[in-house]
């Protein structure tokens, strides 16, 4: 019964400096440009709509870590699942997620992704296999290693998909988290999990620098070497520079790939930045306006923009086209946003409870079924 | 732009194709009566097996449940007809494995999650009672949960306080999720069968003060409806409504008590979430008496929650304030005369309905 402990041993380190981005076809980088535009005016819109208080609750904004999201994703199959924590607006529009049920969910309306009953920190995505936004930091990462587990079962026990009309292959579950997660007790035994169970889930950890207030080097021990915490899982780790998003997919595809392949999973250090405050209620005392400065120069959407100005592939005029399309995009999810029906409570609060609602089940509530998702 | 399409199906389409069993009334359930006699584990054993045979999305899932055969030998044998890529030894790692498996019950499986002891499941809380039972409704119905937690719960071998509780107080208030807790072995079988093909998240609360009790168990898999109580025992002068273990202390007491002239009803409500609240107000109206017996603490749990019921419900038909019997209101205790002290017993109960009968004589 006894298993030799191979499957524990670290792959090979030899990480991949190909310049895989420069093969691909203009048009892709073309459309990583458009995705990350679109975060950042979709945000920037968003943090309008929250001053305005059309959008309550905890609201974290993704600006300034486009490239994490845009890269990362782009280096996997659409129906690789993912999931993320609360700072999900980005990986939900880099899924493909409509701008129109995003925002309408932030509003608090029934055409949102969630029908309402999720918020700016639940973003979920069946048909783009986007499996929320968490709002418990650390929570989301066994989900991942579940994802994942689930699809390496679906391929190898069952041989055929969970679902109709899909067919089961090799895939990887992609798990976001920030650096703050990584002191959670939750992660420590995912990554464990993933390891011991051989489960290709690919965590990312989207290292912005800050836990809410609270500086890197305050809140992790041995700081500057996080991939210390996946090789001592006896898992593929490697450090990224998510600020430039041919360099995340340089590096991220050929490691995503070889975890896929080997089916083992993956630790990634991925270096960021957010420029807004932790979330709208943050005055921001714990960090200087230079630093916030001094990223912001190295902007990826500028970076990604300039190289691709340079090479040719797009003119000024372009991109201020570009810039207008994405203006129009956001600035019509906003009216649909704002022109959607709330979830009326008479018929949405008693649903989506049960699967299966029965009687007796509350001695106030009567479940019923109510809409279908507006997704589905 | 926004008539949203209405959902038409029994089963939330967020499960996507999901096959019910079909529930029988209580007369047209296979015998009690024969001699196929087994323990509880080899019930639990047998609900788990058969399920799993005919529907490879389910796997088993805990600490030792695999080499080792299972801590409390529920899942012997089980590793050798399923292999170790369904029957799977997972780490001391609860709040890992079981966030695990509610990803994997979101994509589309159907785990059976093994607590050695609910005690343990705490430190998994965040999984189970944070996602599990949200994730519906979190979603807005784009993702279930179809999911089983069992283990053992409830004290009585002198395992002291941390290892002896009764979850059912805390954990039934978490809307999103329903919770079966067995009295004996044929139950065992028919509610787990149930648990498993029931497409949302349940709460299975097995005893391992019972799982050695032996009772004729038949071979063929049944499934008995969660929120629907069984009347143990027939009488009109007081209802006793217990769950899981404790009903065996009830029946005792009964039992006892009809030799006094006192005939009870017996309720095993076999499921807390949904509650048969209607077979209470049933009995309540024939009996206009009634002690509420449950093994975790009084406050704020599962007999407060019973008593409300039945006084929004049938106030009118009580001769008597309902009464409770619970484990007394402190930390458990090891000594084995604290131990027994602290839990409810037949004596307790049987003077509790004593009690209730001698103030409305
Ligand atoms: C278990 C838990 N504790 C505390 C919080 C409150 N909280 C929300 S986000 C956050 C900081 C997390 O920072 P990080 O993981 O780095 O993610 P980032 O916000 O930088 O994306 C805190 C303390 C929470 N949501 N969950
Ligand atoms: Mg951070």
């Amino acid at each position: 019964m006894t298993q030799a402990p191979t499957s524990n041993t670290p792959m090979t380190k030899a990480h991949s400096k190909a310049n895989l981005a420069a093969e691909l076809p203009k048009a892709t980088q073309l459309k990583w440009l458009r995705d990350m535009q679109l975060i950042r005016e979709f945000e920037n819109r968003t943090m309008q709509a929250y001053q305005q208080a059309k959008i309550g609750g905890f609201c974290h904004i993704y600006s300034g870590q486009e490239a994490c999201a845009v890269g990362t994703i782009a280096s996997v199959n659409h129906d690789d699942p993912i999931v993320t924590a609360y700072r999900d607006h980005g990986h939900a529009l880099a899924r493909g997620m409509s701008a129109r049920a995003c925002m309408a969910e932030m509003f608090g309306k029934i055409t949102g992704c969630a029908k309402g009953k999720g918020g700016s920190m639940h973003m979920f995505d069946r048909p783009n296999w986007l499996y929320g936004g968490h709002g418990i930091v650390g929570a989301q990462t066994p989900l991942g290693a579940g994802l994942a587990f689930a699809a390496k079962y679906e391929f190898e026990v069952m041989k055929k998909g969970v679902h109709p009309h899909h067919e089961p292959k090799k895939k990887v579950a992609l798990c976001y988290l920030g650096d703050g997660a990584i002191d959670q007790g939750a992660f420590h035994e995912a990554l464990n999990l993933a390891s011991i169970l051989d489960i290709p889930v690919i965590y990312i950890i989207e290292n912005n620098g800050y836990s809410m207030g609270t500086a890197i080097h305050r809140h992790t021990a041995n700081h500057e070497n996080l991939i210390s915490r996946g090789e001592s899982y006896g898992i593929d780790s490697i450090q990224i520079d998510g600020l430039d998003i041919r360099n995340v997919y340089n590096q991220f595809k050929p490691f995503v790939d070889r975890c896929r392949e080997n089916s083992r999973p993956g630790f990634v250090d991925l270096k960021t930045y957010r420029y807004q405050g932790h979330s709208m209620s943050d005055p921001q005392k714990y960090r200087t306006k230079e630093e916030v400065e001094e990223y912001k120069n190295k902007d990826s959407i500028a970076r990604l923009l300039g190289n691709l100005m340079d090479e040719g592939a797009i003119t000024e005029d372009g991109w201020k086209q570009m810039q207008n399309e994405i203006r129009d995009e956001v600035l019509d999810a906003v009216e649909f946003a704002e022109n959607s029906p709330a979830p009326d409570p008479a018929g949405e609060l008693f649903t989506d409870v049960y699967a299966l609602p029965q009687k007796n089940l509350s001695p106030t509530a009567e479940y019923h079924h109510g809409a279908k998702n507006p997704l589905l | 732009m926004t008539t949203l399409e209405m959902i038409d199906s029994k089963i939330h389409p967020a499960l996507g194709e999901w096959e019910l069993p079909e529930f029988v009334a209580e007369a047209d359930l296979p015998s009690r009566e024969g001699d196929r006699v087994i323990q509880f584990r080899e019930a639990l054993r047998e609900a788990m097996s058969h399920e799993m045979r005919h529907d490879e999305r389910i796997f088993l899932i805990g600490e030792e449940v695999a080499q080792y055969n299972g801590a409390y030998k529920v899942s012997q044998g089980m590793l050798d007809e399923f292999g170790e890529k369904r029957i799977i030894d997972s780490p001391i790692s609860e709040n890992g494995f079981a966030g695990m498996c509610i990803g994997a019950a979101m994509y589309g499986l159907r785990p059976i999650v093994e607590f050695m002891s609910w005690s343990f499941s705490f430190v998994a809380a965040d999984a189970i009672l944070n996602n599990a039972p949200k994730m519906l409704y979190m979603s807005g119905g784009q993702w279930g949960c179809p999911i089983v937690f069992r283990g053992n719960d409830g004290a009585g071998g002198q395992l002291a306080s941390t290892h002896s509780w009764c979850v059912e107080g805390l954990y039934a208030n978490v809307p999103g999720l329903k919770m079966a807790i067995p009295s004996n072995p044929y139950d065992a079988k028919g509610l787990l069968a149930t648990a498993i093909r029931d497409p949302d998240p349940v709460f299975f609360l097995e005893s391992e003060r019972m799982l050695g009790d032996k009772a004729h168990v038949p071979e063929e898999q049944y499934y008995i409806p969660f929120g629907r109580a069984r009347l143990a025992r027939e009488g009109d002068a007081c209802t006793l409504v217990s769950f899981g273990r404790p009903v065996n202390f009830c029946l005792e007491a009964a039992e006892k008590l009809a030799g006094e002239g006192i005939e009870c009803d017996v309720l095993d409500m076999r499921t807390i979430r949904p509650l048969d609240i209607d077979a209470i107000i049933e009995s309540v109206k024939k009996t206009n008496r009634v002690v509420v017996v449950d093994q975790s603490w009084p406050f704020g749990g599962v007999s407060s929650e019973v008593i409300t019921q039945i006084c929004e419900r049938c106030f009118d038909w009580l001769d008597h304030q309902p009464v409770r019997v619970n484990t007394e209101d402190v930390p458990t205790p090891y000594a084995k005369g604290l131990e027994a002290a602290y839990l409810p017993n037949p004596d307790k109960i049987a003077a509790a309905v004593k009690r209730v009968i001698a103030a409305t004589a």
